[in-house]
């Protein structure tokens, strides 16, 4: 696989499954505001993985389906960040600042990128995700001097790092007044290591596809 | 023969199935349209990526060229040529009649919360600009919620991308 399809299903894999992860707060969140708010950047983040799946697709003789839905397991690329099932509002939208503190980065870095196909999808979702980012800021003031959200970032921080390659993590650290955790800490969060609920969630995910393969909805 | 002027007019009828008011050609989907042979070929972009209404559009759309008697090609393109500003001017009055606030201008940066709070947004019922945010987020992925201080109507506000 090239190093282009390998990246594309990196970002592919952890909009797909952030997506479905804050799709779980869809009937359930605190209030009825949220429950729009995060169906709908659930939506979005979906829409991302979808237009990532199938530029990658082309790529590697396959359709997006294929590569969202018929995989192993340990073949995906996700972060495992987007893979932790936390039912707990201060630790969602702690994982939900982090992250989008961390995709505003990766977004820039490929809107910049030579590769012109890419370069104008990342600007086309950018518009999208300048909204999220916005949701993301509104929490984090409402939420700034609470113990519990205060806690769950600095748990969620390295996982968070992880999300990034290498060469741009030293911009997250700057943009969040944060130190890179040290590479002891960060191991268990990088790409190839999955999650303790990862199994439950591709379970899920797969059911339909495993079912009757090659269903479509 | 069909022309291009023809498939233009046809997808006039298209119309948006969330905002049944407004056409794709108003909406600024269609990017392009190129007859050759008995073929179209319409280049279409969605508003938002995960919208649920692309393939409807898409599907209508090839429809409407098949009335005209030619063979559709319609190619959907991922590319960043569309944003809000590309809606019509017919279009947004469209929207406006329908209550729905149409996007403001596109700035040169991407849009901050604090403009959301504090910018002046037009209620689409009375004209006011005292309006507030309620929900960044609404039923659709391209619109969010706002309140008008004035005649007290919740409406949705088009997001400006």
């Amino acid at each position: 696989m090239t190093e282009r399809a390998r990246a594309l299903l990196e970002y592919a894999d952890d909009e797909l499954i952030l997506g479905w992860r804050d799709s779980e707060w869809t009937g359930v969140a605190p209030f009825l505001e949220e429950d729009v708010a995060f169906s709908s950047i659930s939506q979005n983040e979906v829409g991302h993985a979808r237009a990532l799946y199938e530029i990658a697709a082309r790529e590697l003789g396959t359709t997006a389906d294929e590569l969202a839905f018929d995989r192993k397991p340990d073949e995906y690329r996700s972060a495992p960040l987007v893979e932790f099932r936390r039912m707990d509002w201060a630790a969602t939208i702690a994982r939900h600042v982090l992250y989008e503190a961390a995709d505003e980065i990766r977004v820039e870095a490929l809107k910049d990128s030579g590769d012109e196909e890419v370069a104008g999808l990342a600007a086309k979702m950018d518009r999208e995700e300048a909204y999220h980012r916005i949701h993301a800021q509104m929490w984090e003031e409402r939420l700034r001097g609470e113990p519990r959200f205060q806690a769950a970032l600095d748990e969620l921080w390295p996982a968070a790092v992880a999300v990034l390659p290498e060469e741009l993590r030293p911009e997250l650290a700057a943009r969040t007044g944060r130190d890179l955790p040290s590479n002891s800490l960060l191991l268990a969060h990088e790409r190839g290591s999955h999650a303790e609920e990862w199994p439950a969630l591709w379970e899920e995910m797969t059911e339909v596809r495993r079912s009757v393969p090659g269903a479509a909805w | 023969m069909v022309t291009e002027d023809q498939v233009w007019q046809a997808l006039r009828d298209v119309e948006d199935p969330e905002i049944p008011v407004i056409s794709v050609v108003d909406l600024g989907v269609v990017r392009n349209v190129r007859v050759r042979n008995g073929h179209v070929h319409v280049e279409f972009t969605p508003t938002f990526l995960g919208c649920p209404a692309l393939e409807v559009m898409r599907e209508r759309m090839a429809e409407e060229i098949r009335a005209l008697g030619a063979e559709p090609d319609v190619e959907v393109v991922l590319d960043d040529s569309w944003s809000t500003d590309r809606i019509t001017p017919a279009g947004r009055e469209k929207l406006r009649q329908a209550g729905f606030a149409p996007p403001t201008p596109r700035n040169a940066t991407a849009p901050k919360l604090v403009q959301l709070q504090s910018d002046a947004f037009r209620c689409p019922y009375c004209g006011s600009t005292d309006t507030r945010l309620d929900n960044i987020f609404g039923p659709t992925a391209c619109r969010s919620l706002r309140h008008c201080e004035t005649c007290r109507q919740p409406f949705e506000q088009f997001k400006t991308i």
